[in-house]
């Protein structure tokens, strides 16, 4: 594809030699399925761990660190964010650090953290 | 927006050898999808605000019921959320078909995510409707009507999205999809993707941090 | 649309097979004169040209209410409006200026400038850049038309721009006022999404090849920067405008205080919009008179990349500073602490830009058109108000003045003395290139004087009312507490910027008339330096006529001058020589088309029906859903015109007809059920 995309490609090593991925960089539908059943098992343990009596400090960030996992495997991998131009993960990580830059200064002025 | 990233006078060159009729343009990409991204980053800040006005509330409950293990369904819910997942899986595999120019697998892959999709939204209906007859009505407190703005307006976005593939789908049907056209199903695939990415955070919020 | 000579053979002899029509009665309009040529247009010439004239009309409103707020305050105990009818007026006025008349200008010039300064044939979605202008002129009628349905000011929106919880629940407003306000902001929110998406995949993607980013003109770099901050901005409000409208339609209880609501929720959101808002308004503004003063200084606007880093700072900087409208709140000592440092900060990049400004003009040849004065208006205006806004950022300060006529002083500085003097400045100076006439002169020093004078006696007094204590949103005051002299000057005031208005009103026509005893203005009449005034003047259809290769910053003056042995600046050639003269008749453009304006129509019947009665929502969802699928399956361009001329650079497509239309439609489809992303990629392609 674009020349981004394959410097990309070089320098980071993601595709290549991996057999998972085709010549345009994209990833074989052997490989999406690999990609869907880590976000499964993933899924699988946060519901688990969801039972699991520990203190909030402890589960609380064991919890997000799963769900940044799977949002991150689902907009590289699915999306091919890790494969298109650079642009385009620049605009939506402009969005979600927008977002989550006002909204955390919001409720944290709302005062709701010691609630969780 | 660093230069760099934009402006490779030959990136176009290359890319119109991919996508067929796409004229070049400054980035390589063809407006479209462009445009999709664009609009993407802005629904961040859609959802981020209901997320947040969803943490505001979730513990103003008033007489009604509250955000518990008890009062969500987990394992319902889980199921439901395994299905979206599953569904972004069929989209990138319909993509994949399509960049192929394989039609028969195209129409399934396509077809099948628009089954799960409309599976979960009848799931997320189905919810509601059993969270109302126990008593948390639309209007009960803060905490009802954020759940129900949040999550109706992820519902709603995933309807849309099933219509958008059902409209792909058909013109498939009618053998307007080949290989040069792989972009629109990717585009679609891109809005499906984002909504299940919402999903994920509002699982994990809502549901399992209760 | 382009004249057809030969409808089925291209320039290179080959025949081309017409593709055929999908559902066979879904042609596209044609012709390029008379009323359907402005309904169903999708050049952004036109299109620009009408959200200009739409929001001049709505300017009158918003002028005509703020002089009924001038005429009740200028003497103690008004009589001319009742306190209810009074709150109406002033949240009228607020709402009109900032949504109705500063937004759409500022969009006026986006659309007609932006492809032209970018060299590029039009934008990147021809038809959604039609969409926006309609959805916006129907969001305008839907907001204004509270005037008088159900009765004379009965149903107008009374909470004030910034529309605060609670007061804005149905228990302390029950009329259906802010049903109006709520949902009709929400229609402009549409049509503005749409136009920023629009505007920066055009701006991303569509520059002319040699276009680096760093060599487009500043005014194109702060458009961009605002349709990003509206990208952004928007789904903000549109959340707080749909919790609220939820509240009021459907009882729920986001902002129902009685059920433990925070009612905070409400400023949070609106000022996480609102304050990215502000500069929505004022960075358009910047970026003309980053034009206008290097042309009439003779001189290369100094310091570009600050010029352009300074708005992008000022974009980002924009998002961290919101709370400072919340001051006296109760948001705590750590938050506004936070938010006092955060919004001083931004007083830099806008203190960057201003240096900049006096150094292009400094040692200058400095040439005081009207232009010139409105720009020059600007950088010393908003200095006024810039300066005034540090005391804000100041919270000890401002808790003094949260409230005051001193906040309403500061505000019209930047808005009316910032924003709207710099859009002036940008009518005189691209009036040529827009309409092929120069506007009168006399006239127009008239029109700044009277203006600039006019509003210095309205807001000025306004700094001294609000330090003596007088209260905004106030109906009326007793005599007694020193407030009757400044109110006075300040509505004697209102009355000379009516008149400055005016004189621009008439200096139009007469500028008109007088021009046909004028020479034309040919394609350069202020010897100027952006892309734009590189092809005749009123801008041909098709924009240029071949396609332009850039290969520096200021590319058209870099053409007209060069350097001689010593150094020294030399013309080398002249506009006419180095301009298109618009004679290309072989050039494709986009075909118009009905549905962006039976796609907008259909939104007020969604708002009133929501507001009165249901059913009428189904005839807007008809009508909506209806466009969509007429947008979809509407030939992405006329089957007759189509390939009657080839583009410029049809050579290197290499396609067959019929499948890059099939194709085109796809796209369009796909993209259309989001309806706010709708592409046609056909039309896109074009230009």
């Amino acid at each position: 594809m674009s020349e981004e995309t394959l410097t990309a490609e070089t320098t980071k090593g993601v595709s290549g030699g991996r057999p998972t991925h085709d010549e345009h960089g994209h990833i074989t539908d052997f490989g999406y399925v690999k990609i869907f059943v880590i976000l499964a098992v993933i899924t699988a343990v946060e519901v688990v761990w969801s039972y699991v009596n520990v203190p909030s400090y402890v589960f609380i960030p064991i919890l997000f660190l799963m769900m940044l996992v799977k949002f991150y495997l689902v907009a590289a991998e699915f999306m091919h964010l890790k494969y298109d131009i650079k642009l385009f993960s620049m605009l939506f990580v402009t969005g979600l650090v927008l977002a989550g830059g006002v909204y955390l200064i919001f409720l944290s002025a709302s005062q709701i953290w010691q609630s969780f | 927006m660093a230069e760099a990233v934009l402006d490779h006078a030959d990136a176009h060159d290359a890319h119109d050898a991919h996508e067929g009729h796409v004229h070049k343009t400054n980035t390589g990409m063809s407006n479209n999808k462009l445009a999709m991204w664009v609009f993407l980053g802005s629904e961040c800040l859609l959802f981020g605000g209901l997320i947040s006005t969803y943490l505001l509330y979730r513990h103003n409950i008033q007489d009604g019921p509250g955000p518990s293990e008890e009062f969500f369904d987990i394992p319902f819910t889980s199921a439901s959320s395994f299905v979206l997942l599953m569904s972004s899986l069929t989209m990138v595999l319909a993509h994949s078909a399509a960049e192929r120019g394989d039609q028969k697998r195209l129409k399934i892959w396509l077809l099948s995510t628009a089954l799960l999709g409309s599976v979960f939204v009848s799931g997320q209906i189905y919810e509601f409707t059993v969270f109302v007859r126990e008593g948390l009505g639309w209007s009960t407190s803060p905490f009802s009507s954020a759940f129900y703005a949040l999550t109706g307006f992820h519902g709603v976005h995933v309807t849309i999205g099933i219509i958008m593939l059902l409209s792909t789908f058909i013109s498939t049907l009618r053998g307007r999809m080949h290989p040069g056209n792989a972009e629109t199903v990717e585009i679609v695939g891109l809005y499906w993707h984002f909504v299940d990415i919402v999903w994920v955070f509002i699982f994990t919020v809502i549901y399992l941090a209760a | 649309m382009a004249i057809i000579e030969n409808p089925l053979e291209l320039e290179s002899g080959d025949v081309v097979r017409v593709a055929e029509r999908p559902l066979g009665v879904l042609t596209r309009p044609s012709g390029n004169t008379g009323w359907q040529s402005w309904l169903f247009t999708v050049d952004h010439k036109r299109i620009g040209i009408m959200y200009g004239a739409f929001a001049m009309f709505f300017f009158l409103i918003g002028g005509l209410e703020a002089l009924a707020i001038r005429l009740q305050l200028a003497v103690p105990n008004g009589k001319i409006l009742s306190p209810e009818t009074y709150n109406q007026v002033f949240t009228m006025h607020g709402v009109t200026m900032i949504f109705l008349v500063i937004m759409p200008l500022a969009a006026a010039f986006a659309n007609y400038l932006l492809p032209l300064q970018l060299g590029a044939r039009d934008v990147a979605f021809p038809r959604m850049n039609a969409l926006s202008l309609w959805v916006f002129l129907a969001g305008g009628i839907f907001l204004c038309s509270s005037l008088f349905i159900g009765g004379w000011f009965e149903n107008v929106p009374n909470g004030g721009w910034f529309n605060y919880a609670p007061n804005s629940g149905t228990l302390f407003s029950p009329t259906k006022g802010i049903d109006f306000y709520a949902i009709g902001l929400q229609i402009l929110g549409i049509a503005s999404l749409v136009s920023a998406i629009n505007l920066i995949v055009t701006t991303l993607n569509m520059r002319a090849e040699g276009m680096s980013l760093m060599r487009m003109p500043v005014l194109s770099w702060m458009l961009l920067v605002v349709q990003f901050l509206l990208l952004f901005a928007l789904p903000v409000i549109t959340v707080a405008l749909f919790l609220l409208m939820f509240d009021r339609l459907w009882g729920a209880n986001f902002f129902n205080v009685e059920m433990g609501a925070d009612p905070l929720l409400w400023q949070h959101l609106f000022w996480i919009f609102g304050h990215p808002e502000v500069y929505i308004l004022i960075l358009p503004s910047f970026g003309i008179i980053s034009e206008v003063i290097p042309v009439f200084s003779r001189k290369p606007i100094f310091g570009y990349s600050f010029m352009v880093g300074s708005g992008i700072a000022i974009g980002f900087l924009g998002w961290g500073v919101w709370a400072h409208h919340m001051f006296v709140s109760g948001i705590g000592p750590i938050s506004v602490a936070a938010f006092s440092v955060s919004t001083m900060m931004i007083a830099v990049p806008t203190g960057v830009k201003i240096l900049n400004w006096v150094a292009t003009m400094w040692g200058g040849r400095i040439q005081l058109t009207t232009a010139m004065l409105f720009a020059v208006g600007v950088v010393s205006m908003f200095t006024i108000g810039g300066l005034s806004g540090v005391t804000h950022a100041a919270s000890a300060a401002d808790t003094q003045q949260t409230d005051t006529y001193y906040i309403v002083a500061h505000f019209h500085y930047v808005i009316f003395g910032g924003a709207l003097l710099g859009i002036f400045s940008g009518f005189y100076f691209w009036w040529p290139k827009m309409f092929g006439y120069k506007l009168n002169e006399t006239w127009g020093k008239w029109n700044f004087w009277l203006q600039i004078v006019g509003f210095n006696l309205t807001f000025g007094p306004m700094h001294i009312l609000g330090l003596q204590g007088m209260s905004r949103r106030i109906d009326s005051y007793d005599p007694g507490y020193g407030f009757e002299l400044w109110n006075m000057v300040s509505s004697i005031g209102s009355f000379v910027i009516f008149a400055g208005v005016f004189i621009f009103l008439i200096n139009v026509f007469v500028s008109k008339r007088q021009a046909e005893h004028l020479p034309p203005v040919g394609p350069d009449p202020w010897d100027a330096r952006s892309l734009e005034w590189m092809t005749a003047s009123p801008t041909p259809e098709h924009n240029f006529d071949t396609e332009i290769v850039i290969d520096s910053l200021d590319h058209f003056w870099h053409q007209k001058y060069g350097y001689d042995d010593d150094g020294n600046v030399v013309r080398i050639a002249y506009a006419e020589d180095v301009a298109h003269d618009g004679s290309a008749t072989n050039v494709h453009l986009p075909s118009p088309s009905y549905w962006p304006i039976v796609l907008a129509s259909g939104f007020p019947f969604v708002g009133y029906g929501l507001i009165y009665n249901y059913w009428l929502c189904a005839i807007g969802g008809f009508l909506i859903v209806g466009a969509i699928f007429g947008w979809v399956f509407e030939h992405p361009d006329d089957p007759d015109a189509a390939h009657g001329h080839h583009d410029d650079h049809g050579d290197d497509d290499g396609h067959d007809g019929h499948e890059v239309d099939e194709g085109t439609t796809e796209n369009a489809e796909a993209d259309l059920v989001t309806a706010d992303s709708a592409t046609d990629a056909g039309e896109a392609s074009d230009g």
